[in-house]
């Protein structure tokens, strides 16, 4: 790709300018505040090349609030742009561009390592594990999403952002409508991220099957260790489509082949086919993680045990199986044959039933329970409505010939906004500040949390709800700017007032971060919230020892830490000690992932020197890893009894 | 059954896999050789022949239903098949169905 200096690096729009000198400003800053710290070696050894999953767990919720921080920007701009007809803020490129960004980033970048961040710290520890099952590839699976990430997130300031959509759909994503180095990010990036999501599928997948403590029968697992489990298992099974789906879409626009182009014998339909075989699947990938999530914080806080926790477990495989069946009602106006439509609307309506089967688990576990208001359970429970609002709306896209109506309208974008928000999003917050005294010995503030709950909730459906209507009244997606004489004004600008209440509360959800770490008081145990029912509550301290628990728990029965404390006994009472093996930290994974990175980015201009160069240096480290035959180290005795005594003070 | 094969016995789940496999090889053969069948046929024939044998393979001779985790890895091998199963002939059934399959030579 021959491409003059100033078309490499964006210059000429000062939104960009400002992007462009505060990510300049922002960089120097934390090289000197680390160099100046000589904090370089901690961060290496501790952090970066650590396969601890709790660590791995934190570093990928920390990169998941920085995108919602960017996503949450793009979308505030997507909002000013609509606020008044005709208004000039946003040109139509760049619009198309901040719209196709803000997708992406949202599911891809923002959904997805949130939850794999929570599950990464919860999982193991619910299970009863010291670690998960391949730690090295952990770090690897992070790795690949950090360099994804961001390798998708300098498109902007570097040879221009993807601007086709977060469908990518072709043939507006074929050399010939989007030239320019633009979606070959979109496709590089998301495969390099999605590689490490299937080795996070397979890794989990494998921990959960194969590490339960003992007693732990599939039958007495957590709800979120199950969801996460079905999430797994949904992984391994949708992400190969998309990486087969992007490798073709690649070769189309890098090796000029004809897959999905409009030339020779190419389908552009099958590119839209093969995302939604990803893309459905993809869309429960994010909420029954989700699921897990309140499942655990609602029979916490009402402290009774899971309602027909048996229906909830089969109604999850059953949305395994269900979700691979339903991916055409995203293209039902694509000309299928009538049969096809109905079919796959039938089955979209019949996976509403499992969904809707675990809201009245979740109500009768709080019936006649003794409700404690925190701000976890206060997102859970904001979570209900909202979500049926979300699902109820989704029964009606799923009516094919309805569906003529609402497809591509606001209606849609207000749909699937209120599941993934009131699903995903809250989810998020709730399991972070629920488990925020696991991951930093000290809880959330909770007024400042409460503030962050009502101003985001009020702004969501001030946002949101609105839109159902612009779409009733035909207001399509994606568009840039409209007049007067639609008529759309008024509710545009309600719903930009909405948006911006919710920036409002994701700023006052970061100070209370800050605030909380200045001024919330300690944890002294294990169980911060004192209502603990599973086994991420056992450990000794309140953040877990790295080897999380001194002597493996046993289990007899279902919320195995709440049997524990009602029959008396105590988890650290038991010191027989034995070594511990842990696993050892390792390098070759972000160096690999680095590797993969500039690869992918010479690929994106088409430099294939650079391209071979970082190809051959993937082999070298692949090489260098299997000649390593570092098997782990032991945690001494003398070690374990001093680490527990610490912890028990 | 699994008992039989490692105390050292006469290993019959090998033999007897090994027979239908050169069974169904032959049949695969003969159909393609000595019948006047159309090659729709004769290739959907050996298809089915074909994934006959590789489950044979893996149940006989690579014990995927042996062991502690016999039945997670056959439940998982089918669930794996039947998904791709259905994004195939799901797939091909809308790729040449309604007004998409105008303008494709398929
Ligand atoms: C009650 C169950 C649900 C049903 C029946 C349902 C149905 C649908 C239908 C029919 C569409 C396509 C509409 C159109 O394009 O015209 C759609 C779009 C969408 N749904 Fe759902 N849905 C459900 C739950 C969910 C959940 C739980 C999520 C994610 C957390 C989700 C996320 C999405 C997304 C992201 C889109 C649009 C993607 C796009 O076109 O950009 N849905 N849904
Ligand atoms: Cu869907």
């Amino acid at each position: 790709m021959d491409l003059k200096w100033n078309e490499f690096i964006i210059t000429g729009d000062p939104l960009i300018l400002g992007a462009q000198i505060s990510i300049l400003l922002g960089g120097i800053a934390v090289v000197a505040a680390l160099t100046y710290f000589k904090k370089w070696s901690w961060l290496w050894k501790e952090w970066l090349t650590s396969v601890d999953h709790k660590k791995l767990g934190i570093m990928y919720i920390l990169s998941a609030l920085l995108m919602l921080f960017r996503g949450g920007i793009d979308g505030l701009m997507i909002r000013t742009q609509l606020a008044k007809p005709g208004m000039e803020f946003l040109d139509p490129q760049h619009y198309n561009e901040v719209f196709s960004t803000h997708g992406v980033i949202m599911i891809l970048f923002m959904a997805m390592p949130f939850l794999i961040g929570l599950i990464n710290y919860i999982v193991p520890l619910q299970i009863g594990a010291r670690d998960v099952a391949f730690p090295y590839l952990n770090n690897l699976s992070f790795w690949t999403f950090f360099v994804g990430m961001a390798l998708f997130n300098i498109s902007f300031i570097i040879g221009g952002s993807p601007d086709a959509g977060w469908t990518g759909y072709t043939p507006l994503a074929t050399n010939e409508f989007s030239p320019g180095p633009g979606q070959n990010y979109y496709l590089l990036a998301i495969q390099i991220a999605g590689i490490g999501t299937l080795m996070t599928g397979i890794n989990f997948f494998v921990t959960i099957l194969k590490m339960r403590t003992k007693g732990m029968t599939l039958m007495k697992m957590s709800m979120f260790t199950w969801t996460s489990l079905i999430t797994m298992l949904i992984i391994i099974f949708a992400f190969p489509v998309l990486t087969v789906a992007l490798a073709m879409q690649t070769f189309d626009r890098l090796f000029g082949s004809v897959l999905f182009t409009l030339q020779g014998d190419g389908n552009p339909m099958l590119w839209v086919n093969l995302f939604w075989v990803w893309g459905h699947p993809e869309v429960y990938i994010v909420i029954l993680p989700a699921f897990g999530i309140f499942s655990e914080i609602i029979s916490t806080f009402a402290r009774k045990q899971l309602f027909a926790y048996k229906a909830m477990v089969v109604s999850i495989v059953t949305i395994s199986v269900l979700s691979f069946l339903v991916w055409v009602h995203h293209f039902f106006t694509m000309g299928n044959s009538a049969e096809a439509n109905s079919f796959f609307s039938i089955t979209t309506m019949a996976i509403s039933i499992p969904t809707g089967v675990k809201i009245f688990n979740w109500l009768f576990t709080m019936y006649r329970g003794r409700i404690t208001f925190t701000t976890p359970m206060l997102w859970s429970l904001a979570f209900i409505p909202n979500f049926v609002i979300g699902g109820v709306t989704g029964v009606m896209l799923a009516m094919a010939a309805a569906d003529y109506q609402y497809h591509n309208t606001y209606f849609l974008v207000s749909h699937f906004h209120y599941v993934l928000i009131s699903g995903t999003v809250f989810a998020c917050f709730a399991g972070l500040i629920y488990w925020y005294p696991k991951m930093f010995g000290h809880k959330l503030n909770e007024k400042i949390g409460k503030w962050a709950f009502w101003i985001f909730v009020i702004g969501f459906n001030v946002c949101f709800f609105p839109q159902y209507f612009l779409g009733l009244d035909g207001m399509p997606r994606r568009i840039s700017t409209y007049l007067p004489e639609d008529g759309w004004t008024g509710l545009n600008m309600i719903s930009t007032i909405g948006a911006f209440m919710m920036g409002l509360a994701f700023l006052i959800f970061v100070y209370n971060i800050y605030y909380s770490w200045r001024y919330s008081p300690r944890e002294k145990t294990g169980d911060a919230w004192g209502l603990g029912r599973n086994l991420e509550w056992a450990t000794t301290s309140s953040i877990p020892p790295h080897y999380n628990f001194a002597v493996l728990p046993e289990v007899t029965g279902l919320d195995p830490y709440w049997d524990m404390k009602e029959k008396g006994l105590d988890q650290q009472k038991n010191t027989d000690y034995k070594p511990i093996h842990m696993p050892s930290n390792s390098s070759t994974p972000a160096i690999m992932s680095a590797l993969m990175g500039m690869a992918a980015f010479g690929l994106v201009f088409q430099w294939y020197w650079v391209g071979i160069v970082g190809a051959v240096g993937i082999f070298i480290t692949m090489i260098v890893r299997s000649f390593d035959y570092n098997d782990g180290y032991y945690v001494s005795v003398e070690e374990i009894k001093e680490t527990e005594a610490k912890a028990n003070k | 059954m699994s008992q039989q094969t490692k105390k050292g016995h006469f290993p019959w789940k090998h033999i007897i896999g090994f027979l239908i496999s050169i069974a169904l090889t032959l049949v695969a053969f003969a159909t393609a050789l000595w019948t006047d069948w159309s090659s729709t046929t004769i290739f959907i024939i050996i298809l089915i022949f074909a994934v006959i044998q590789a489950a044979l393979q893996l149940v006989m001779f690579m014990h995927m239903t042996e062991g502690e985790d016999g039945g997670l890895i056959s439940g998982n091998t089918l669930f794996g098949f039947f998904i791709a199963i259905v994004i195939i002939v799901g797939t091909y059934w809308l790729m040449t169905s309604g007004h998409m399959h105008m303008g494709m030579s398929m």
